[in-house]
Order: structure tokens, then C-alpha cells, then sequence
């Protein structure tokens, strides 16, 4: 766990940005960030500044989510897209093992995990921060260590960018979990983009980021700066309109599981599993077994899985959880209650995306009130 | 008390088949050696492992054979779908992946002074099984023992000649049934509750293991605590879809338990308020 | 006849009645022998008698064309066999063989039918007890009926 090494505030000029990716490259990361493809802000390899999002924004809402230009050329100016930081710490397909067979037997062959250049994130939420951690607690710090997870997370250069607006799908504030990033990162930047100039106000979090700034142009920040980027933060949590009240809620869905909620949103819920593939936190996976054609050499891969499709939970001929309503009342009630005992923790970090995500909308900040209401005659 | 593998728990070791033995028209078990470049192991009654059959897949298969042996691991599997059937079907000699032993075992140093109730329902008594070595390669340390055992037809019961001798053990009474008899059984006919009233029982001071179908279990629990034992001296083992049996795939969940590493034994106190939501 | 007193008096069916009824019963009941593979009772047959059940195994079977005898489950020491007797048209539903030599008491079902309808206290008090047993092989046939071992594809 990587914790907050020295408090120290410099300024960073957007112009600069530029030198912090090179900064980054020549010490060895791959460095991936957001960018714009196919409509969406996304996580790629980054290699230089152009490539950032500069100007650009999301609208998000229930089952929405568009791209739109901005008035200015904030670079960070957008809130999550549909991608996290899951999809390198935890990818979606990967190999374990293979194996060789050898007479009757079998030999196991390069059960390394692939090798890669270390990560280095740029652009990563305090909600996915929060996301990192909850993920670090599930495959690392739980009875056994996750050596894939384990890899990658330990190599990952980390460096934070504070949210300055929310999207109307934020909630992390009620979460506890944001807009401000407390811990876990390199660097934590906040863009400023204002009269006193388009700037990073940086916050070093450990020895590798204050060894990663020292090859920067910098200044230090005055006190006016500190209090702007403190605000244009502070700016983030009150324009947030979502939130979930978490008061006793692992009681709460406990001991509603009959409600009747879960039938008002049976009947909309698709079972499409995007909500699991774009939450940050949610880890399920299964493995595949295949050979080649010869049959002499066999593999086994890990790839996402989600507790919304249909055979999450076959056993003996048939699913325990064969209703779409068992299925979206497993993924609530673990992701807000389960996780508590499971983990110690939430498992929402508040980002929104499975609301956004949501081809039909459903909202869990909504769920959560209507059952805490006794409310079921909710949307049709 | 549990013990975990040091190597990487997500791979498979090589063992060998040593034998296969059938048990009845669909069951066997696999006695496995370790092959070169694997460990043997220690377990716990009531462990499970993970077994990998070459390219066709993985299944976790609870261990049932004696836990002082080191060197081999035994197994009873009903031959169900494709990937039983071929492990199954492995010749000796053959390779097959073991990945384990995983999972919180039978609290045998729980019931220590006291009582033990085994209720096996079918293929349940495999699971049961080390436990009830343990017990009887160390008699002194426990009180009575009543194995209880309920399968659908007799050519379904498994361990015919062990459960003869089990029951000629000092204080160890064996009660059989059947859910269909045939006209050639003389034994019991009804399900393994209806064994209750036969069974010599002193409750306050009994600590029930059972393992079954998974109404079996619920109705059998019922019957116990009907009977006088306490909640929390009864441990059920549970079952749930599988796959990497380390805490990582998610689908093993029932609640907040993980059955891979939190279960699969449970004591009932626990179980109790999740055994009645359907669809959990 | 003494030791007959004692058992039925003993036994839990009949604990808790008046022990003037008791003794009726007494003086209505009588030992009797099964040897092993005959029919104690029989599908179809009046029923005016229920057993109390002292040694050896009964199997209550049924019997259908085509089919051999299916054992549907086995009573031993201590159980009752029939309730038949209690209600209309008094007549077996099963059959029932001995597995093995069988002693047990018979009890005149007729003759505590009748003295129920004459006395609601004592009608009541009997059908109570008889709904208990009637509930416990209830439950264990339900869970017989869903076959909970069969492999389910």
C-alpha cells in the first residue's frame, strides 16, 4: 500500500505536460491514459501529449454517454469514461499456464505471468484510486495473492488527476471515496484552467513521483494556487446530485431480499453484464481449458466473467440463480453489502459508469432509496 | 486450521493415477500418486481439491481417503457430465493436475469429548469419509459414533464392506437406508431423517457433521436441532459453482461466504438464515 | 395381559390419555406373530385393526400391474402400522409384509373408532396423536418423491 511520502505542492505548466510523458518513457514505463476513440474517452498507450483529450468532455446520464467539445483546452476536463484501470491491473483475457503432454502425463510450461514494461497510469480518479485499492484488499491482501494482479500492481507508476467537475453519475463524494485523491498515488495533479493560467498543481505522493517531478520545470505553488485547486475539487463533490445514504445498508439489503424492488427492476434489468464489465471493482472471472488441434499442448486462460450471465451459478443441471431479478440482486447486494463483510469495505467507489452504462438506465443510487423507502412502484 | 500450498496456487501439479476403482454403476475412485516435479500433500478431512483432466477441464473433487497417508490422494467421483467421465476414465498411469488441497475442513477437534453424528446423504459420504478415519484411528479421543447414511437404491451405496466393519467398532452404531429398496433389501426403506429415531443419540452432547444434497441437508438439520442439538454443533458442507477455488473467480459466493475458502464447511448457526432465500 | 398393560401404557401414542380408555384398549388388544413373508395387512382388506409394532422389520408396499412390489418404507420397534382404521371407507391403502418375523400388539381399531364417535374428548386426544405420525411420514415422503440423489441434467 503506497502512502502519502511528503506533502509538497509545485506547479506544473500545461505546456509541460509534454515533459512529464517523456519524463515517464525514459524511465522505462508504458504509459497508458485516457484518449478519444470510437465516441468514448478510453485507455490506451500513451505517447505523447496530443494523444490526451484536450478540449474535450463527457455528458453522462442514465444509459447516456456522449463526447462533447469544450470552451476551453482543459486536457483532464471529462469525468470516467467507460474503461478502468481494471483493464491492465486485471486484464480481461490472459493465460495462467500451458501445458505439454509428456507420455500418459503432462509437463507444465511457463506459468510466469507474460512480461511487460511497467505501467505507469496517467490520469487515474480518486474514485479509481479508491477502485485500485478495493481490488488490491480482494487479490492481494485476502488468503491467497493474486501473482498476475500482484505483477503488475507492484511495478505501476501511479499518477493521480483530481476531478475539477462531476458528471451528473458521480456519486463518489457520498462514498466517501472523492473527488479529492487521498492516498495511493505518485503525483496527484489538479488542472487549473483560468485567468492565472493554464496550469497542474501537483502533489507528490511518494519517492518514485518526487523522483519523476525532479526532471521537471517546475515552481512552487503560491498559497492563491493551493486554495484554487482545493476549490475547483471542492467545486467536483458540490455539483455532485447523486448519492447513496450507507447508513446500516449491509442490514438494509440484507434483510430485504424479498422486497419487491426486485421485481420492479427485474423487469427492466436486460442481464447484459455491462455494468460488471465497466465497474472498476468488480473482479469475477472464470477459466477456459483448451487444447490444440493435436492435443498435445493445452492452455488454460482466465477471462471476465460476470455474476449476470445465465450459467455464473450452474451447478447439478441447473443455475441457483436462474431469475435476471437473483442475478441483479446478487450484483447490488455484493457490490454494496456482501463486499462490507467479505472485505471490510464498499465495493461502489461511486463512479457512475454502470449508471451512464446502463442501456436501460437503471440507477443503483436510485435501488438503494427505493428499497430503503419500501418504495416499489418505481419506473415502469 | 488450514493448510495452503506454497507454490503458485493457480497451477495444476502433475500426479498420477494410481488405480481406479469402481464403486458402483457410476461412481469410482482415484487413487492419485504425485508425479515428478510435484510435492505430496496434507490435508484435512473435508478439503477439496481441484482436478484437471488435459484439455477437457476442471472440477473440484472433495478428498476422501485416509488423511495420515502423505504420499496418496483418493478420490470418489459420480461419473455425471464430460468432464468426470474422463477423469473417470484415466488409465493408471495417466496424468492427472491437481490443484489444493483448498477450503476450511471438518472441525473434528470440535467434537473431540464428545458425541459425533456423520449424516452422509448419496454421494456425500465421500467428503465424510477421512473424518471418519480420523475418528476411528484415534477412538479415545471421542465419544460415541452413529453414521447415519441415506442413497437412493442400493446399488447406489457406496463403501458396502467399510460400513460392515465401521459399525463393529466399539460404540460406533451404522444405520443405512435406501429412498427405493428393491425386493432384495431387507434394510431400511425412507429417506435418512426417517433414521433418526433409530439412532442412539445423546444431543447435549453431540456435534453433528453432515454433507448431501443440499434440501437434504436443510431437512436433516431441522431433524438435529428437532432433536436437541445446538446450531452451532452441527457443520454442513456446501457446494456451489467453482472455478478457481482460491477466492479470485467470484463464483463460488453464497452470501457474503466464499464456500472455496471460507467453507466448504459451515457450522449451521451460520447457515441457517441464507438456507431458506431462494435463489441466493 | 400384565405385560401388555405396561407397554401400551408406556408407549408415547398412548401416554397422556385417560387411564380408563387405556385400560379398554388394554382389554381389546392382543399379541400376535408374523412370520416373515407373510401380509399383516392387505390393499383393499377392512381395516379395524392397527398394530403396535414389537420386534422385526414391516415393509408397507405397493402394488401396481406390470410392476413388482415397491417398498415404500419400513417400520421397526416402537412405530405404528395403519391409520386406515380411523377414518372412512376403513379400508388398507397399501399393503403391508413382515421382512422378518414380526411380533407387535393389535389394537381393535374398531372398537376405539366406535368410542370415539361416542366421546369427542377422547376422539380428539386420538386424532391428535395420529396427525403427528400422519405429518412425519408426510415429510419423509415428500422428500422421498423429489428423488434428491438422481443426477439432474
Amino acid at each position: 500500500m503506497i502512502t502519502v511520502a511528503q506533502e509538497q505542492y509545485t506547479i506544473l505548466q500545461a505546456n509541460q505536460l509534454e515533459k512529464l510523458i517523456e519524463a515517464v518513457l525514459r524511465k522505462g514505463y508504458e504509459i497508458l491514459g485516457p484518449t478519444v476513440r470510437d465516441g468514448a474517452i478510453v485507455y490506451d498507450r500513451v505517447e505523447s501529449a496530443e494523444e490526451l483529450p484536450a478540449g474535450w468532455t463527457d455528458e453522462q446520464e442514465p444509459g447516456r454517454y456522449r463526447l462533447k467539445r469544450r470552451d476551453d483546452q482543459a486536457v483532464f476536463g471529462y469525468a470516467v469514461g467507460p474503461q478502468s484501470w481494471k483493464k491492465y491491473l486485471h486484464p480481461a483475457m490472459i493465460r495462467l499456464w500451458s501445458a505439454e503432454r509428456q507420455g500418459g502425463t503432462f509437463r507444465i510450461l511457463n506459468n510466469e505471468t507474460q512480461p511487460h514494461r511497467p505501467y505507469a497510469f496517467l490520469g487515474v480518479r480518486a474514485c479509481e484510486l479508491a477502485a485500485i485499492a478495493i481490488q488490491d484488499r480482494v487479490l492481494l491482501q485476502d488468503k491467497y495473492r493474486h501473482p498476475i494482479y500482484e505483477e503488475r500492481r507492484s511495478n505501476a507508476l501511479v499518477i493521480a488527476v483530481q476531478c475539477t467537475q462531476a458528471a451528473p453519475t458521480c456519486f463518489c463524494a457520498s462514498m466517501g471515496t472523492g473527488p479529492k485523491a487521498q492516498t495511493g498515488f505518485d503525483l496527484a495533479l489538479t488542472e487549473l484552467v483560468s485567468p492565472g493560467g493554464h496550469r497542474f498543481v501537483v502533489r507528490t505522493g511518494s519517492k518514485r513521483g518526487a523522483e519523476v517531478l525532479a526532471e521537471l520545470q517546475t515552481a512552487a505553488a503560491t498559497d492563491a494556487d493551493w486554495h484554487e485547486a482545493e476549490a475547483a475539487v471542492d467545486g467536483a463533490a458540490r455539483e455532485q446530485t447523486r448519492s447513496i445514504d450507507t447508513t446500516n445498508i449491509k442490514d438494509l439489503l440484507y434483510q430485504n431480499f424479498e422486497h419487491p424492488r426486485w421485481d420492479n427492476v427485474a423487469a427492466r434489468c436486460l442481464s447484459c453484464a455491462n455494468c460488471t464489465m465497466v465497474c472498476p471493482t468488480c473482479f469475477c472471472s472464470t477459466v477456459e481449458d483448451a487444447t490444440d488441434i493435436t492435443e498435445d499442448h493445452a492452455e488454460r486462460w482466465r477471462r471476465w466473467d460476470s455474476c449476470f450471465t445465465q450459467s455464473f451459478s450452474y451447478i447439478h443441471g441447473g443455475s441457483v440463480r436462474a431469475s435476471s431479478k437473483a442475478r441483479y440482486r446478487q450484483w447490488m447486494t455484493h457490490k454494496l453489502a456482501s463486499w462490507i463483510d467479505q472485505f471490510g469495505t464498499s465495493g461502489c467507489v461511486g463512479c457512475g459508469r454502470c449508471i451512464a452504462w446502463c442501456p436501460v438506465g437503471i440507477d443503483i443510487t436510485e435501488e438503494v432509496r427505493a428499497i430503503r423507502e419500501g418504495n416499489n412502484h418505481g419506473n415502469p | 486450521m488450514n493448510i495452503t500450498t506454497t507454490s503458485n496456487p493457480m497451477v495444476s501439479q502433475p500426479y498420477l493415477v494410481r488405480e481406479v476403482v469402481k464403486e458402483t454403476y457410476d461412481t469410482f475412485t482415484l487413487t492419485l500418486e504425485p508425479g515428478t516435479g510435484a510435492n505430496g500433500t496434507l490435508f484435512q478431512p473435508g478439503q477439496f481439491s481441484m482436478l484437471w483432466v488435459f484439455g477437457v477441464g476442471e472440477l473440484p473433487i472433495s478428498i476422501s481417503g485416509p488423511p495420515s497417508q502423505h504420499d496418496k490422494l483418493v478420490y470418489t467421483v459420480r461419473s455425471v457430465g464430460q468432464a468426470t467421465h474422463a477423469l473417470v476414465s484415466q488409465d493408471a498411469g495417466c496424468g492427472v493436475g491437481v490443484r489444493g488441497p483448498f477450503g476450511v475442513g471438518w472441525p473434528a477437534e470440535k467434537a473431540q469429548g464428545r458425541d459425533v453424528i456423520v449424516v452422509a446423504g448419496g454421494i456425500g459420504l465421500a467428503p465424510l469419509r477421512p473424518l471418519i478415519y480420523e475418528i476411528l484411528s484415534n477412538r479415545e479421543a471421542y465419544g460415541r459414533l452413529v453414521i447415519l447414511y441415506g442413497a437412493r437404491s442400493p446399488r447406489d451405496l457406496l463403501y458396502r464392506k467399510e460400513l460392515a466393519a465401521w459399525a463393529r467398532h466399539r460404540d460406533t452404531q451404522v444405520l443405512v437406508t435406501v429412498d427405493y429398496g428393491g425386493l432384495a433389501w431387507r434394510g431400511h426403506v425412507g429417506v435418512v431423517t426417517t433414521l433418526f429415531k433409530y439412532a442412539r443419540l445423546q444431543p447435549s452432547r453431540s456435534t453433528a457433521m453432515v454433507c448431501g444434497p443440499e434440501i437434504m441437508m436443510r431437512f436433516v438439520a431441522r431433524e438435529l436441532e428437532g432433536h436437541g442439538l445446538a446450531r452451532k454443533d452441527i457443520y454442513l458442507s456446501m457446494e456451489r459453482n467453482m472455478k478457481c477455488a482460491v477466492g479470485f473467480c467470484g463464483h463460488c459466493q453464497y452470501g457474503p461466504h466464499f464456500i472455496c475458502k471460507d467453507g466448504p464447511i459451515f457450522p449451521y448457526e451460520q447457515l441457517r438464515p441464507l438456507l431458506e432465500k431462494h435463489e441466493l | 395381559m400384565e405385560t401388555l398393560e405396561r407397554i401400551i401404557a408406556e408407549h408415547s401414542f398412548f401416554a397422556g390419555l385417560d387411564p380408563e380408555f387405556v385400560a379398554l384398549m388394554v382389554g381389546c388388544a392382543s399379541n400376535v406373530v408374523f412370520k416373515a413373508g407373510t401380509y399383516i395387512l392387505k390393499e383393499g382388506d377392512p381395516a379395524n385393526t392397527f398394530y403396535l409394532i414389537r420386534a422385526g422389520k414391516v415393509a408397507v408396499e405397493v402394488v401396481a400391474p406390470q410392476h413388482k412390489p415397491i417398498i415404500v418404507s419400513t417400520l421397526e420397534v416402537g412405530e405404528l402400522l395403519g391409520w386406515s382404521w380411523l377414518m372412512p371407507p376403513f379400508q388398507w391403502k397399501f399393503h403391508a409384509r413382515a421382512v422378518s418375523d414380526v411380533r407387535a400388539i393389535a389394537l381393535d381399531g374398531k372398537c376405539l373408532r366406535t368410542k370415539c364417535e361416542e366421546n369427542h374428548d377422547l376422539g380428539y386426544e386420538v386424532l391428535k396423536r395420529f396427525a403427528q405420525i400422519i405429518e412425519e411420514r408426510l415429510e419423509a415422503t415428500r422428500l422421498q418423491l423429489l428423488d434428491i440423489y438422481a443426477v439432474r441434467r
